[in-house]
C-alpha cells in the first residue's frame, strides 16, 4: 500500500470519517467543476422567458433543443466553428512541420552556430506574447522584406504560432535521447537526412508528437487576444472573437442561443481532453518535473 | 582534408535547410517585433508620415496619464488577490486528493476541465452566474438569506469577481503539477516521521512542504507572470473604460487600438510590462535551470 501523509492504518481505523470526507470532496468538486457545464447546457435548452425569470429552475421546465440549431445557423456559430477548426488545424500543421524540422536539425545535424540559434529561440520564452502585441501586430500588417499584409488572413495566426520555442525545446530534448548509433547505421545504408527523420526519428517520437500536437490544438482553439487583433473582419473571425462580440451586444443576440454557442465552442477540446486525458495530464506532470 | 571540408559545408547547408523555416518565423514574429517594440516606444507613429523619433516623450505621456497608475494598481491588486485565493487552494486540494484512496481520476479530470474551455466561454458563462437579477450566485445567496452582491457591476467587488473567474478556470494546472510532485515524496519519510511521534501537521510542515519547495516556487513565479497579463476577464466583463478594473494589458490595448490609437504609447507601456515580467521570468528560468 502506498504511503502518504496519513498512514493506511489510520485511514482503516477511521473508516466513517474517511468516507465522509471523500463524499464531501466529490460533492464539492461536482458542484464547483461539473455543475457549471450542466448549467450552460441546460440553460440553453430553456425557453428565453424561463432563463430570465427571477428564480432559476434547476431542471428545465421547457425544452427547446432547436435553440442549438438556431445558434448554429442564425448566429452563424457553425461558420465560426469551422473557421476556428481551420485555424487550429493550420496552426498545428505549421507548428509540427516547422518546429520538428528545426528541432531535428538542432539535435541531430548540429550545424555551426546551432547553439546560438537555439539560445535565441529559447530566449523568446522570456517574452510574453502580450508584451510583443503591438509590434507583432504592426509586423503582420506589413511583413518586412516580403511586404505582405496578413491581417484578416489565416497566415496571421499560422506563421506566428510556428515561432514556438516551447515546442522546439521539448522536441529537441526528446530527439537528443534517440541514440546516434541507430541513425549512423541507417546513414551507412544510404538513408538521407530527410529519410532518417521520416523513417526513424518520427516513429520513435510518437509520444512527444502527441503531446505537442494536443497542446498546439488546444492553444489555437482557445486563443483570443491575438485573433481579436488580426481578424477584424467579422466573417473571418474565430469562435472566441465572434462570441465575445455577440456577448458584448447582448441586447441583440438571443441569450439562449449565445449559451448554445458557448456549448459548441466547448465541445471539441472537452472531447479531446476526455479522450487523451492520460497524455495531457501526464505530459503536464512530466513537464513540471523537468521545468 | 579537402573532401571533409566539402562534406562539412554540405552537411551545414542541409541542416540550415531544415531550420530555414523555423529561423524565418522566429526572426519575423519574435526577434524583429522585440526590437521594433523597443524602437517604437521612442517613436511617434501616425501612418501618414514615416515614424519619427520623439525621445522619452511616450514614456512621459503615459507617466502623466492617471490611468497608467490606476492600471498598475489594479493589475497588482488582481495578482495579489489571485495569489491569496488561487495559490494556496490548489496546494491543499492536491494534498487532500493525494491522501484519498478513491476517485482520484475523477478529481484530476474535473479540476482540469475548465482549462479546456476557451477563456471567452468561461467569462461569458460567469457573467451569467454573476447576473445580479437572476444569476445563479445571487439566487443561492437569496436562498441562504444572505445579502446579495452586485459582483462585477459594483466597484467594491469588481476585481474580486474577475479573480474568482481566473482562479476557477486555471486552478487545474497547478493542482495536477502539485499532485505529481506529491507522488514523488518517498513514503518512508512519512513513516519515519510518524515513528518519531510527528503529528499530521508536523509531517506536512517538515516532510511535505520542504519536498514541494521547488514546485511551489516555480508555480508562484508562473502565476505572477500569468496573472499580470490578465486581459480577457476585464475586457469582456467590465470593459476597457472601467477605471475599477482597467489593467496594464487592457490599457495597452486601449492606447493602441481603441481610444488613443497611439502605438508609441502602447509600445512604451509594453516595454515596462516586459521589463517587470522579464524579472520574474528570468528568476523562473534560473530556478528551473539550477534544478537540472
Amino acid at each position: 500500500m502506498e504511503r502518504t501523509l496519513i498512514s493506511p492504518m489510520f485511514l482503516k481505523r477511521h473508516r466513517v470519517a474517511y468516507f465522509t470526507v471523500l463524499i464531501l470532496m466529490i460533492t464539492v468538486f461536482a458542484i464547483v467543476f461539473v455543475f457549471p457545464f450542466y448549467w450552460m447546457i441546460t440553460s440553453a435548452l430553456k425557453d428565453p422567458q424561463e432563463v430570465i425569470q427571477p428564480t432559476p429552475t434547476l431542471i428545465p421546465q421547457s425544452f427547446h433543443p432547436e435553440t442549438y440549431a438556431k445558434a448554429w445557423n442564425n448566429l452563424k456559430i457553425g461558420h465560426f466553428f469551422l473557421n476556428t477548426a481551420f485555424y487550429a488545424l493550420g496552426s498545428w500543421l505549421f507548428q509540427i512541420i516547422i518546429d520538428v524540422a528545426a528541432a531535428y536539425a538542432l539535435s541531430k545535424l548540429r550545424p555551426v552556430f546551432g547553439g546560438v540559434i537555439l539560445g535565441a529561440m529559447l530566449a523568446s520564452l522570456m517574452l510574453p506574447m502580450t508584451a510583443l502585441l503591438v509590434p507583432a501586430y504592426l509586423t503582420v500588417s506589413d511583413v518586412p522584406i516580403f511586404g505582405w499584409n496578413l491581417i484578416n488572413t489565416p497566415w496571421a495566426l499560422w506563421l506566428p504560432a510556428a515561432a514556438n520555442a516551447f515546442n522546439i525545446y521539448v522536441l529537441k530534448r526528446f530527439f537528443d535521447q534517440i541514440p546516434v548509433d541507430i541513425l549512423d547505421a541507417a546513414a551507412i545504408d544510404g538513408a538521407g537526412k530527410f529519410r532518417l527523420l521520416w523513417s526513424i526519428v518520427l516513429p520513435l517520437s510518437r509520444p512527444v508528437l502527441a503531446v505537442t500536437s494536443i497542446f498546439a490544438l488546444v492553444g489555437a482553439w482557445k486563443d483570443f487576444l491575438w485573433p481579436l487583433l488580426v481578424l477584424q473582419d467579422p466573417s473571418v473571425q474565430n469562435l472566441s472573437v465572434a462570441l465575445s462580440r455577440m456577448g458584448a451586444t447582448s441586447g441583440v443576440t438571443p441569450f439562449t442561443q449565445l449559451l448554445a454557442g458557448l456549448v459548441f465552442a466547448s465541445i471539441p477540446m472537452v472531447v479531446v481532453f476526455l479522450v487523451f486525458q492520460r497524455h495531457i495530464l501526464s505530459g503536464l506532470a512530466a513537464g513540471s518535473m523537468k521545468g | 582534408m579537402q573532401r571533409v571540408g566539402v562534406q562539412q559545408v554540405k552537411d551545414n547547408l542541409t541542416a540550415y535547410g531544415f531550420m530555414a523555416a523555423g529561423i524565418a518565423v522566429f526572426a519575423l514574429f519574435s526577434w524583429y517585433p522585440l526590437i521594433r517594440g523597443i524602437i517604437l516606444s521612442f517613436q511617434q507613429v501616425n501612418f501618414v508620415t514615416d515614424p519619427y523619433w520623439v525621445g522619452m516623450e511616450n514614456y512621459q505621456t503615459i507617466f502623466e496619464d492617471p490611468l497608467f497608475w490606476t492600471a498598475w494598481k489594479n493589475t497588482l491588486k488582481f495578482t495579489g488577490l489571485a495569489l491569496l485565493l488561487g495559490y494556496a487552494v490548489p496546494f491543499f486540494l492536491a494534498v487532500l486528493i493525494n491522501e484519498v484512496r478513491h476517485a482520484k481520476g475523477f478529481f484530476r479530470v474535473t479540476v482540469y476541465l475548465p482549462l479546456m474551455l476557451p477563456p471567452i466561454v468561461v467569462v461569458i458563462l460567469w457573467q451569467y452566474f454573476y447576473d445580479p437579477g437572476n444569476g445563479l450566485f445571487n439566487t443561492v445567496l437569496r436562498g441562504l438569506h444572505l445579502p446579495e452582491s452586485q459582483w462585477h457591476q459594483s466597484s467594491s467587488t469588481a476585481m474580486l469577481s474577475l479573480v474568482l473567474i481566473a482562479t476557477w478556470s486555471n486552478m487545474g494546472g497547478a493542482l495536477i503539477m502539485y499532485l505529481a510532485a506529491l507522488q514523488n515524496i518517498p513514503g518512508e519519510l512519512y513513516e519515519a516521521a510518524e515513528l518519531e511521534g510527528a503529528s499530521v501537521w508536523q509531517r506536512l510542515r517538515h516532510v511535505t512542504i520542504p519536498h514541494m519547495r521547488f514546485i511551489l516556487l516555480v508555480l508562484l513565479l508562473l502565476q505572477i507572470v500569468a496573472t499580470m497579463q490578465v486581459f480577457i476577464e476585464p475586457y469582456q466583463l467590465t470593459g476597457t473604460t472601467n477605471p475599477d478594473t482597467i489593467t496594464v494589458m487592457v490599457l495597452i490595448f486601449r492606447y493602441a487600438f481603441t481610444i488613443n490609437h497611439d502605438f508609441g504609447m502602447a509600445a512604451a507601456m509594453s516595454v515596462l510590462l516586459f521589463v517587470i515580467l522579464g524579472i520574474f521570468t528570468a528568476l523562473y528560468l534560473r530556478v528551473t535551470r539550477e534544478r537540472e
